[in-house]
C-alpha cells in the first residue's frame, strides 16, 4: 500500500514537472529574447520603450475597462436569470443551460462575420433613426460597445458554469424561504442571503470572464478595434523584441489582474471564517 | 443545555398564543392532489403535530401557512383572519427547515438576529435580543461561530432561536428533527417542547415519525392522501382510533380474523363486544395492539410462537394461529422467556377489541 502511495506521489510530480517545464520554458526563453542584448549581456530597453511607445496606455485602459464592463453587464444578464430559473422555474434551466452552450459551438470568426453582417445593414432612409445612430454609436473606437456585446457572448458559457456550480453548492431555494420567513422581501433576501453565499462563485466567473476578455484578439481586430492584444500584434510587427516583452507584459498584468481578485475572493472568506 | 421532560400528553396549553384554522383546504400539483378538503383548527398555545406517510399532504398545508405555496382553494385563517394575501414575508410565522437553513456567511449570533436587521431593529438592541435567545436555545458561546463550525443539532437550535426571534403568532416547524441522530434528536424533542411551554406559543409540528408525535404533541392530527383522517390527543389516538388507518399507522396492530354476531364480533371461539358500528359487510377482521395480548404456556394452546424480540422491560412474541393469521403479543421479558420460539401457548384478547374493520384482501 505504502509502495502504491509512493507510486502516485511519484506520478503525480512527474506529471507537475512536464508541465511546469511545457509552461516555463516558452516563458523563460520570451523573456531572455526580451531582455537579451545580442552582445552577451542583457538590456531591459524594450520595457523602457514600452511605456512610452504610442497607445500602449491607451489600449490598456481600454482592455481594462471593457473586462469590467463586460463583467457587470454578464452577471447583471446571467444572475438573475439563473436566479429565477432556480427558485420560479426549475424547468427552464436546461433551456438556460443550452442558451448559454451554444456560444461553445459558434466559432468566433463566425460570430464576427455576423456581428459585421448586423452592422453593416441600415438603408439610408433610416440613417435619422435613433437605431442607426444607436448602430453607428456602439461602434465609437474610444469605447466600442459592440466589443462588449461580443465579450457578453462568448464568456457566457464560462460564466454560466462557474455561477451554476456555486449555486449547485448552495441550497438556494431553502436559504430564501428562510430569509423571506425572517421578513426579508424577495429582492432583500437575493442580496442579503443570497449573493453573499455565491460570492466564490461570482469571483470564478469575473476572472473567467477578464481572462478572456483580456486575450481576445479576433473580433476585435476583425472589427477594426485596437484593445491591448490588438495593440501587441501590430506593434510587435515593427520591433519583434518589443513585441515579445509587450507580450510579457500582458501576461505580468492578466496574472495580476486575476490573482488581485482571487485574493480579494480569498480574503473576504477568510476573515469570515 | 437544558432539558425537560416531556409533558404528558393532553396537558392544557398556555394561553396567548393565535388559533390557526384551515378550512376545506385543496392543493394540486399537476395529477396529484397534496390537499384535498383540509379542515382542521390548532387552538392558542397548542403545539399540533401534523402526522402522515409521505406524499399525505402534511408539508404542504404547512407550507400554505408559512405563505410559500398557494392552495387552490379554501381558507387558512390565523386569529379569524384570512391571510391568503398576505405575503411569506409579512406573516409573523417562524418557521425551522428539514434542512440546515441557517445563512452559512454568517455567525450563529447574526443568523438570529437576521429577521430583527430586516424589520429594522437597531444593532444593539438586535444584539442583546440574539444573545437571550442564544442564551434560551442553551448556545450563548457559539454566538461566533459559524454554521458549518456546529453539529446539526447545534444548527437546528440556532434555527429555533431564528424562527423565535421576531416573536411570531405561530411556530411551524417541518420535520426539523429528521436529520439528527437518535440521541441528539431525543434532547432536542424536549428542548423544542420545554420552549413552546414556556412561550405558549402556537405550534404546527410535522413530522412522519409517530414516537416524535405523541410524545411531543397536545393533540395529533394524522393525514393521508390530503384527508384528515383523526385529530385527538396522543393518547386517545393511540387507544380509540376512528379509522383501521390511523390505528394501524400509530402504534402496532395485529389483524386477526373474525365473524359477525348478534351483538358484536366472535374470534377465536369468544364474543366480544365492539365500540362503534361494525362494517356492513364483507369479511371482518379484529385490530388488537400487542400489549392488549395475553399468552400463557400451554402444550395445546391454537397460538406457537414464531419469533421473540428483546425491547428491553418487554419481549415482542409473534405468535401464529392455525389459520396462519400472526398476532404480535407484548410480554414482561420474564414471563417471555417461559414462550421460546416453537412453543405453544393460549392466547387472550381483551374485552373490547381496539377496532374492527373489513378484511384486507
Amino acid at each position: 500500500m505504502a509502495r502504491l502511495i509512493n507510486r502516485i506521489r511519484f506520478g503525480r510530480g512527474l506529471v507537475l514537472l512536464i508541465c511546469g517545464i511545457y509552461f516555463a520554458v516558452p516563458m523563460a526563453a520570451s523573456l531572455w529574447f526580451s531582455i537579451d542584448d545580442n552582445k552577451g549581456g542583457t538590456t531591459f530597453r524594450a520595457y523602457t520603450e514600452l511605456l512610452n511607445a504610442p497607445g500602449f496606455t491607451d489600449s490598456l485602459v481600454l482592455s481594462l475597462e471593457l473586462a469590467a464592463v463586460t463583467v457587470v453587464v454578464l452577471l447583471l444578464l446571467l444572475v438573475p436569470a439563473v436566479l429565477a430559473a432556480r427558485l420560479g422555474a426549475p424547468r427552464l434551466r436546461p433551456v438556460i443551460e443550452v442558451m448559454c452552450s451554444m456560444p461553445l459551438v459558434v466559432p468566433v470568426v463566425a460570430l464576427t462575420t455576423g456581428i459585421i453582417g448586423v452592422l453593416r445593414w441600415g438603408p439610408d432612409y433610416l440613417q435619422d433613426t435613433p437605431l442607426f445612430q444607436t448602430i453607428v454609436a456602439i461602434q465609437d473606437p474610444k469605447f466600442p460597445i459592440v466589443l462588449i456585446i461580443a465579450y457578453v457572448l462568448m464568456a457566457l458559457p464560462f460564466a454560466y458554469r462557474a455561477i451554476d456550480a456555486g449555486l449547485r453548492g448552495v441550497d438556494v431555494v431553502t436559504l430564501v424561504e428562510a430569509a423571506r420567513n425572517c421578513g426579508a422581501g424577495w429582492l432583500r433576501a437575493v442580496f442579503t442571503v443570497v449573493l453573499p453565499n455565491l460570492r466564490s462563485a461570482l469571483l470564478n466567473a469575473a476572472v473567467l470572464t477578464v481572462a478572456l476578455v483580456l486575450g481576445e484578439f479576433t473580433t476585435a481586430s476583425i472589427l477594426g478595434f485596437t484593445p491591448f492584444s490588438v495593440w501587441i500584434n501590430s506593434n510587435g510587427k515593427s520591433d519583434g523584441q518589443m513585441s515579445v516583452a509587450v507580450s510579457m507584459l500582458s501576461l505580468l498584468i492578466v496574472w495580476l489582474v486575476l490573482l488581485l481578485m482571487s485574493a480579494v475572493g480569498r480574503g473576504r472568506k477568510a476573515a469570515r471564517s | 443545555m437544558t432539558t425537560a421532560t416531556a409533558p404528558a400528553t393532553g396537558k392544557a396549553p398556555a394561553a396567548g398564543g393565535a388559533t390557526v384554522e384551515f378550512r376545506s383546504l385543496r392543493r394540486s400539483f399537476g395529477a396529484t392532489t397534496a390537499l384535498d378538503g383540509l379542515d382542521l383548527t390548532v387552538n392558542p398555545g397548542e403545539l399540533l403535530a401534523l402526522l402522515g406517510p409521505s406524499g399525505c399532504g402534511k408539508t404542504t398545508a404547512l407550507r400554505i401557512l408559512a405563505g410559500f405555496e398557494q392552495h387552490d382553494s379554501g381558507e387558512v385563517l390565523v386569529d379569524g383572519q384570512d391571510i391568503t394575501t398576505i405575503p411569506a414575508h409579512k406573516r409573523d410565522a417562524g418557521m425551522v427547515f428539514q434542512s440546515y437553513s441557517l445563512f452559512p456567511h454568517l455567525t450563529a449570533l447574526d443568523n438570529v438576529a437576521f429577521g430583527l436587521r430586516m424589520r429594522g431593529t437597531g444593532k444593539a438592541e438586535r444584539r442583546k435580543r440574539a444573545h437571550e435567545l442564544l442564551d434560551l436555545v442553551g448556545l450563548p458561546h457559539r454566538a461566533e461561530h459559524y454554521p458549518h463550525q456546529m453539529s446539526g443539532g447545534q444548527q437546528q437550535r440556532i434555527a429555533l432561536a431564528r424562527a423565535l426571534a421576531l416573536q411570531p403568532r405561530v411556530l411551524l416547524l417541518d420535520e426539523p428533527l429528521s436529520a439528527l441522530d437518535a440521541k441528539v434528536r431525543l434532547q432536542l424533542r424536549e428542548e423544542i417542547r420545554r420552549l413552546q411551554q414556556e412561550l405558549g406559543i402556537t405550534t404546527l409540528f410535522v413530522t412522519h415519525d409517530q414516537e416524535e408525535a405523541l410524545s411531543m404533541a397536545d393533540r395529533v392530527a394524522v393525514l393521508r392522501a390530503g384527508k384528515l383522517e383523526q385529530c385527538a390527543t396522543p393518547s386517545e389516538l393511540y387507544g380509540r382510533p376512528a379509522t383501521a388507518f390511523v390505528a394501524e399507522f400509530v402504534g402496532t396492530m395485529s389483524r386477526i380474523p373474525c365473524t359477525r354476531t348478534s351483538d358484536g364480533v366472535e374470534v377465536l371461539g369468544r364474543r366480544h363486544a365492539v365500540d362503534g358500528e361494525l362494517p356492513a359487510d364483507g369479511d371482518l377482521d379484529v385490530l388488537v395492539r400487542p400489549e392488549n395480548v395475553t399468552l400463557a404456556p400451554s402444550a395445546t394452546g391454537p397460538a406457537l410462537v414464531v419469533t421473540a424480540s428483546f425491547l428491553g422491560a418487554v419481549s415482542r412474541l409473534t405468535v401464529r394461529l392455525d389459520d396462519g393469521t400472526e398476532v404480535k403479543a407484548d410480554l414482561p421479558t420474564e414471563a417471555a422467556a417461559a414462550l421460546p420460539a416453537g412453543s405453544r401457548a393460549d392466547l387472550t384478547l381483551p374485552e373490547r377489541p381496539v377496532l374492527v374493520d373489513r378484511r384486507v384482501a
